[in-house]
């Protein structure tokens, strides 16, 4: 057997997530804003900064971050429990999600004591929000060849280049970006470096894209001499490819990369029983249910890796691919069956909820990295490359 | 332990030129024998009853073990058997499940399809509610006319066979019928699966080995993905429980998981392997033929879907996540 798929082991949640579940939707149900099915089908897109604050206030942002820095140090196993269940209603939880998900932690694994000491309290309380900063407008995929440069002066680093596709750069404070210290695009991993950029600083310029939905989720980030102070620098010089790498097993392998749809099943369940259609529909429910609960499986099982410390990077890929595969599934799915009964046309917050879905679907396997190149690190996993 | 047991015996004994002689009409007993002696029959008993003590993990990976061999004798629907059956001696020999027993108008019973029905001795179904065991020498049997398959229709007056002291829902042996051909189906995909990556990494073209084509790469990386969803559905459904057995809910999952993957891993095995894998003389068929007809045993995707739709419907008011967790809770 290809060592790759031995890799992947069953694993359960142990019984403390099990029972902090409870408590998670205890609060979901006392705290979370009354949106239509159409906002909540925005999942890990929707921000809400005061939503993110009444979470950061139960103490639940930041959460794996240790305590001393103000963090709830749960270990991946309850993180996974809450982001499931935040994800599984739609809750709004952009606003912090980013600094929880992979910021937070890579501060607290490669940064200083001064800068774990000054962002990682403010992170877990939800005063400020970041974003990521890596790919470029010619370095998507091929993330290596970025070519934004930090450059050392007397005075500190002066930041010149620009990023795109980065998630609410427009409503953050800051952002980590990947950027060049060294050498040239050609020297590919080589010469990379991460820094915490203020977005307040002068000459960060930030630009919203408006997406095909009309929402501006993305933007555009120019850096025209921005002066980095000396401290900016996160971990090592030169080690920022290895640093990004760390943190993509996280943003690969979570239940986002599982439920981006799910509420929209939930909404057309609700339509279906309400027109008396979902015993028609009762077979591709049954697979839709299969499949979460075996991807649900998977993700547990990359989350085992986490959380005994290692960085499950192929396994992550393998199941991100499948679960965005899932994920475009539904809108899909949902779509043919709304208009297989023109008569009955589906009411405008399910419609609006489909149609939200089906026009952002094919962004979910570009994010966190393409499904090539999620591929071609499997096939490097199995020994093929 | 359980797993390294029958590995070693399946590997001396269960070789590719015994599976084809004996799907050919040739006699199991050398085979059948071998494993008897081992003990594996009783491989889910109690130890102090002399059984060996195995949990339904343990059981899956052994059944994963016979998938991946293609055990030509229902030694999975044997062991099982002898696990629901306490109460009174079940007979030597092979015994094979027919959860879907028809009693046809004038009394007689149906038994479409059964797995294994040319090797097995005994059959436990189920019509209705009532658990039977039926000797498949007093069937009417119809083999299916499948080159190489080892299932077969069979048909009973209506006074054969003898009622079984279990008390247990028909469907509760249809879910464990079906997570036993879910795990020999992951054995089996895991099988063609190595078949496939050892052909890629060995035959060249174009003046390199196939693996190094980035199309080939891709096929057999979504191929990964899909075996190892059946693999872990298949798994997570013994881990599972309801009154002794894996929960219902659960073994529909794993069904319906390892059955659409198959269609998947059979057709991109042999896509890679080009026109050589579907030879008699290349091992290749040996597997995915299983696949095909596995797929369709105790239950298709289209069957479960349609059980966990049902569910589904029943639950409309729960959220769809909780339905999800809830499988193999």
């Amino acid at each position: 057997m290809a060592e790759l798929l031995d890799r992947l082991q069953r694993a359960e949640l142990p019984a403390a997530a099990q029972a902090f579940r409870a408590e998670v939707k205890d609060f979901i149900a006392r705290e979370m804003p009354p949106l239509g099915a159409d906002v909540r089908a925005r999942s890990w897109m929707g921000f809400d900064a005061a939503f993110s604050r009444k979470l950061a206030a139960r103490g639940w942002v930041g959460v794996t971050l240790p305590k001393a820095y103000g963090g709830a140090e749960l270990d991946a196993f309850r993180r996974f429990v809450l982001v499931e269940e935040l994800l599984a209603v739609g809750a709004p939880v952009a606003a912090h999600w980013i600094a929880d998900r992979q910021s937070g932690p890579l501060i607290n694994k490669f940064g200083s004591e001064a800068q774990k000491q000054s962002y990682l309290p403010r992170i877990c309380r939800a005063e400020v929000f970041f974003c990521i900063g890596m790919s470029e407008p010619n370095s998507g995929s091929d993330l290596a060849s970025i070519g934004t440069r930090a450059v050392r002066t007397e005075r500190g680093w002066v930041l010149n280049g620009r990023k795109i596709w980065t998630t609410n750069a427009d409503k953050c404070d800051y952002s980590i970006a990947l950027v060049r210290t060294s050498g040239l695009p050609a020297d590919r991993q080589a010469g990379l470096s991460q820094f915490i950029v203020d977005l307040r600083l002068p000459g960060v310029t930030v630009r919203p894209i408006v997406d095909l939905s009309g929402d501006a989720h993305f933007s555009e980030m120019f850096f025209d001499d921005v002066l980095l102070a000396g401290d900016a620098l996160i971990g090592q010089e030169g080690q920022g490819w290895q640093q990004v790498n760390a943190e993509l097993a996280f943003e690969r392998s979570g239940p986002e990369r599982l439920y981006s749809s799910v509420v929209l099943v939930d909404a057309w369940i609700r339509w279906m029983r309400r027109n008396g259609q979902i015993e028609q529909h009762a077979e591709t429910l049954g697979r839709l249910l299969a499949h979460l609960a075996t991807l649900r499986q998977m993700s547990i099982a990359v989350t085992a890796k986490l959380a005994a410390g290692e960085s499950p990077l192929v396994e992550a890929a393998l199941v991100k691919e499948l679960g965005t595969t899932y994920e475009q599934e539904i809108p899909s799915i949902v779509e043919a069956a709304l208009g297989a009964s023109p008569g009955q046309p589906a009411d405008p917050e399910l419609l609006r909820a489909a149609a939200y879905l089906s026009h952002m679907a094919p962004t979910f396997s570009l994010r966190g990295g393409t499904r090539e190149i999620l591929r071609g690190m499997i096939a490097r996993g199995l020994g093929l490359r | 332990m359980f797993a390294e047991a029958i590995a070693s015996l399946l590997q001396d004994r269960c070789t590719p030129q015994a599976v084809r002689a004996i799907e050919q009409g040739g006699s199991p007993a050398a085979l059948s024998a071998a494993l008897e002696e081992s003990g594996f029959h009783e491989l889910l008993a109690p130890e102090d009853a002399g059984g060996g003590g195995a949990s339904w993990p343990d059981f899956h990976r052994v059944i994963e073990l016979c998938g991946a061999h293609a055990l030509p004798l229902p030694l999975a629907q044997t062991m099982a058997a002898r696990a629901v059956v306490r109460a009174q001696p079940l007979p030597n020999g092979w015994i094979t499940f027919a959860p879907w027993l028809v009693r046809e108008a004038d009394g007689s019973l149906r038994a479409g399809q059964v797995p294994f029905g040319r090797t097995a001795s005994h059959v436990v179904g189920m019509a209705g509610d009532v658990a039977l065991l039926l000797p498949v020498a007093d069937a009417r049997m119809e083999a299916n006319g499948v080159y190489g398959s080892l299932a077969a229709s069979l048909r009973w007056e209506p006074d054969a066979g003898t009622a079984l002291d279990v008390t247990l829902p028909a469907a509760r042996l249809q879910g464990l019928a079906a997570a036993i051909h879910a795990s020999l189906l992951s054995g089996a995909m895991k099988k063609v699966f190595d078949l496939a990556m050892g052909y890629a990494n060995e035959r060249a073209q174009f003046g390199k080995p196939i693996g190094k084509f980035q199309a080939i790469q891709h096929q057999l990386s979504v191929m990964a993905e899909h075996v190892a969803a059946a693999a872990i559905a298949a798994e997570a459904a013994y881990h599972t429980e309801d009154q002794g057995l894996p929960a219902y809910a659960a073994c529909a999952v794993a069904k319906a998981r390892t059955s659409e993957a198959a269609q998947l891993v059979a057709s991109t095995a042999h896509a890679v392997h080009g026109a050589i894998g579907v030879t008699e003389e290349y091992d290749l068929q040996l597997y995915t033929r299983r696949l095909h007809e596995w797929r369709m045993a105790d239950g298709s995707e289209t069957y479960w879907h349609r059980a966990l739709g049902a569910l589904c419907v029943q639950r409309s008011d729960a959220l769809f996540v909780d339905l999800a967790r809830e499988v193999f809770a």
